[in-house]
């Protein structure tokens, strides 16, 4: 793969904290080899601010292979950047040419408020598991793990919605900052398994009931989230939770 | 000093007898005993959930903004378990011999066959709580194979092993929470223990968010904070995985046991650059269908599929016949060194080899297919498109990132793969029981050094982490609380509590207020240079000595001009990261030591005096088969103590995989 060098501009949101209204502010880049990955290029610009004695920008971060979840930009009006079924942590400078100018906001939603610059808070998620994201079974009462035959489209589809990374990119997408894409996607890896079986109506009840109070919107099917997911969730998963919901409401046997 | 504790009795009998005698605690007692867990991957969250379960009342803290982060979650190949699914004559003895030799005879016995036998109930733990591991038509669970084996007796989720594996230990850890059973601490990083009266009562961890310092009691403190390969700067492992929680540990009196264990990992994608802040992965499952080869010729500069079939050397089946591309880690990743060393490396640096998967593709895959389909004698190119489909499956998401890194479609061209830091098998020292050395702290999954020796087989860490979590602590802990029931939590005002916090301020101001010139960053960088030219793939003595000097002098440099930008009492990530980098530093000196004090090769662990006539890593039962566990005396100063490994079973014999 040829490589090469660019000089670019950025516009960063930062914010101190919580409290503070936030602006953008913009740093050239120099000598950005195309090899790097994006966060790379953030560490390089950091480096820079530490030695000019100004405050780096703060932003979440850790696997840097696309599967933990953290990284969370919305680069140039779209949550991880350019590329399909990626994360920000995978874009590779190679999707820029020199000159451009980038533009890096944080995941925008009220439910998910700014912690510090390109850091927000997404316990909201957590809590949305709380209320009903497993499958309750404790530690030591299995059967053996053969005793259950799955049909493998189903174990297939399960794993498929199972692939969620839970970065928040659904939501920072949805202008109406719906979560659902995250919900279904759950709701639809524990449905689809008859080890999920029992819990089904509850859990669907109680996940959607926790997602509204958290404050994030609803559904309106723009189909935006399936388009940025950095694992490909379907978005037949949100039809999947809404026909769950339904057979929860109409069958009630409590 | 140190007792090992393990049950007598027969090996086989031994776990079964100490969970049969162990102390039990009422579950009204439970309700009033506290336990703090640090590091939620898949020992920390699989111990939260399965202790809550039990109705102890558990903190869980994790720097991350999220337990679900943890590092486990990047874990790819997949899961060892001795259930025999395949007939292909697994067993318990055979998976427990496997990791003793794998580990190249520097493993406990005992714990290696408790090891074993949990192996099949996580397995049954797992699908119970919803894990989507591969299945076959049939409905039942798929396995595939890993290195140092001769059995399939590997569980898998495509290349999304261990995110698969977190998740159900994440979701089973917040359905406790839930329930009130555990109270989850996310971006809060622990900074020290606190003792009281010689046993663990609690930690000091700094908010992340705010900086504030907050203090935590526990009848008992667990630690499962992962393994320490950063201090090489570049690895594997995540951004954030540090050794600081068990290196405050250390100092407090917890011994640490064979640091110099660590591995490198044969397959992962090859430095580009000095801009680099991490290395990734390419799981060693790859190695199934995978062939390793460099051209036969010196410096051939031509494009992989240019050099023809008999113009390759398939390094490791020439040397390797029986186990071929399946050799254990640390084999495989020395070869690579050898021949790129000698000048048949790949690529721009040359320092490379590659990982191939047409052969398979077209004869393992494709024919298969072509043959379930009933084409009759099908072209190279359908064999490929049948191929491709059934490797997307297997391998899918390990390929697209291999594709997004380089830019290179693996599917067409052979990998360029070359060793990078992956694991470490040292760690605290821990006795059956999994508690370190002192009462009341325990250390679980990788930051323990209990089960590997010096070289961990594939797919093991996750059995290893959620062992510990799920089915081994649950019993040893009990045998400790059962003697606590009476202590009253003790109030976060006592002094100990008081002088601990003041010493981890002391600290964090010290590091503020050296307002040097040097970025943290930088200094990790030199950190991990240092370290893996002298302690890393190859060590000898001139060598480390060197090392140990050059450590000791950046020390004093990092102590006194390291620049740190913004405040204490905010989010400030380089501080974090600071107190990480000051705590690697101390640790690259002990781990230098440690693979001076060892003049023996053992697994990973290469010294360059002690090989065979084939350059094959040679072992000294005589004089090293014993556990290095160091304890800390002051600045620069350890004193080893030396647990000896007795063998009853598995009779070390040079490994062989020829």
């Amino acid at each position: 793969m040829e490589h090469y060098n660019m000089n670019l501009t950025l516009k960063v949101w930062r914010q101190k904290n919580a409290s503070d209204s936030g602006r953008f502010e913009t740093y050239p880049v120099k000598n950005i080899s195309s090899e790097m990955s994006f966060l790379e290029m953030i560490d390089v610009l950091n480096e820079e601010l530490i030695k000019e004695g100004k405050d780096p920008i703060a932003f979440d971060h850790d696997c840097r292979e696309g599967i933990c979840g953290a990284c969370s930009m919305y680069i140039n009006g779209r949550p991880h950047g350019p590329w399909q079924a990626n994360t920000t942590c995978q874009l590779h400078m190679r999707a820029y040419k020199d000159g451009d100018t980038i533009v890096v906001e944080p995941w925008r939603a009220n439910a998910f408020p700014v912690v510090k610059d390109l850091v927000v808070d997404r316990s909201a998620f957590d809590r949305i598991i709380q209320a009903g994201g497993y499958i309750s079974v404790n530690t030591g009462n299995a059967v053996d793990a053969n005793a259950i035959a799955i049909n493998k489209d189903n174990a297939d589809a399960a794993f498929a919605a199972a692939a969620c990374i839970g970065c928040g990119a659904c939501v920072a997408a949805c202008k109406n900052s719906s979560a659902l894409l995250f919900v279904s996607a759950k709701v639809s890896h524990l449905a689809l398994l008859p080890q999920g079986g029992p819990e089904r109506k509850t859990r669907a009840m109680n996940m959607v009931a926790q997602m509204d109070k958290e404050g994030f919107g609803a559904c309106t099917n723009t189909g935006a989230c399936e388009a940025v997911c950095p694992k490909e969730i379907s978005i037949e998963n949100i039809a999947r939770l809404n026909r769950e919901y339904m057979m929860a409401g109409v069958i009630s046997d409590k | 000093m140190l007792d090992s504790k393990i049950p007598v009795g027969k090996l086989e009998e031994k776990w079964v007898d100490y969970k049969g005698h162990c102390k039990l605690v009422n579950p009204a007692n439970k309700r009033k005993l506290e336990i703090i867990i640090v590091g939620t991957g898949l020992a920390g969250a699989s111990a939260a959930a399965a202790l809550g379960e039990l109705g102890y009342k558990v903190k869980a803290f994790c720097f991350q903004d999220s337990p679900r982060r943890a590092h486990s979650i990047a874990a790819q190949g997949g899961i060892n378990a001795a259930k025999n699914y395949q007939n292909d004559g697994d067993s318990v003895f055979r998976l427990f011999y496997d990791t003793v030799k794998g580990g190249d005879y520097r493993a406990r016995e005992a714990n290696v066959h408790r090891l074993a036998e949990v192996s099949v109930n996580i397995i049954d733990q797992c699908v119970a709580q919803g894990v989507p591991f591969a299945r076959e038509y049939g409905g039942l669970l798929n396995n595939r194979s890993f290195g140092g084996t001769q059995v399939k007796r590997t569980f898998y989720a495509a290349g999304q092993t261990g995110q698969q594996l977190l998740i159900g230990a994440y979701q089973a850890l917040e359905r406790q929470v839930a329930l009130g059973n555990v109270t989850m601490y996310a971006r809060h990083e622990m900074l020290d223990v606190v003792m009281v009266e010689g046993k663990a009562r609690g930690i000091i961890a700094r908010n992340l968010v705010n900086g504030e310092l907050e203090r935590y009691f526990g009848h008992a403190v667990l630690l499962c904070t992962g393994g320490y390969g950063n201090v090489f700067y570049l690895s594997t492992n995540a951004m954030g995985s540090n050794v600081t929680a068990a290196w405050k540990a250390h100092k407090k009196g917890a011994t640490f046991a064979n640091p110099c264990f660590t591995q490198i990992h044969p397959t992962c994608i090859p430095v580009s650059g000095d801009h680099q802040s991490k290395l990734t992965l390419m799981s060693e499952s790859l190695r199934n269908d995978g062939r390793i080869w460099v051209p036969k010729q010196k410096g051939d500069k031509r494009k992989a599929n240019d050099i023809p079939e008999e113009e390759r050397d398939y390094y490791l089946e020439r040397r390797y016949p029986a186990f071929g591309n399946l050799v254990p880690r640390d084999v495989a990743s020395r070869a690579a060194k050898e021949r790129c060393d000698a000048g048949y490396g790949v690529g721009t640096t040359g320092q490379a080899v590659y990982l191939d998967f047409k052969y398979n593709l077209i004869n393992k895959y494709g024919k298969t297919e072509a043959g379930k389909l009933g084409i009759e004698n099908p072209d190279l190119e359908t064999l490929m498109r049948l191929g491709k489909e059934v490797v997307k499956e297997e391998y899918g998401n390990l390929f697209d990132m291999y594709e997004k890194i380089t830019g290179e479609n693996p599917y067409e061209v052979p990998m360029r793969i070359y060793p990078a830091v992956h694991y470490t098998m040292g760690g605290l020292w821990v006795d059956y029981e999994l508690m370190t050395n002192i009462k009341g702290l325990y250390c679980l999954g990788e930051a323990n050094f209990s089960d590997h020796g010096a070289n961990r087989l594939g797919a093991s860490a996750l059995m290893q982490g959620l062992a510990d979590g799920y089915f081994v602590v649950p019993y040893t802990i009990g045998n400790y609380l059962a003697d606590e029931i009476a202590t009253k939590p003790i109030p976060i005002t006592h002094e100990a509590f008081e002088q601990t916090e003041k010493a981890v301020a002391d600290r964090i101001n010290t590091l503020m207020n050296i307002k040097g010139k040097q970025t943290v960053e930088s200094f990790h960088k030199r950190l991990g240079k240092i370290i893996w030219e002298y302690c890393g793939m190859s060590r000898n003595e001139a060598g480390l000595k060197h090392a140990i000097a050059e450590v000791q002098a950046l020390k004093k440099e990092f102590w006194s001009d390291v620049k740190i930008p913004g405040g204490i009492k905010e989010m400030n990530p380089e501080l974090d990261k600071a107190g990480r980098v000051a705590d690697f530093i101390e640790l690259g000196e002990l781990m230098c030591k440690d693979a001076l004090d060892r003049n023996e090769s053992c697994g990973g662990h290469f010294r360059e005096e002690s090989q065979t006539e084939e350059g094959e890593a040679k072992r000294d039962d005589e004089n090293y088969a014993y556990v290095a566990a160091w304890e800390y005396k002051g600045e620069s100063d350890w004193v080893l103590h030396k647990e000896q490994l007795n063998f009853e079973i598995a009779k070390p014999t040079q490994r062989s995989y020829k």
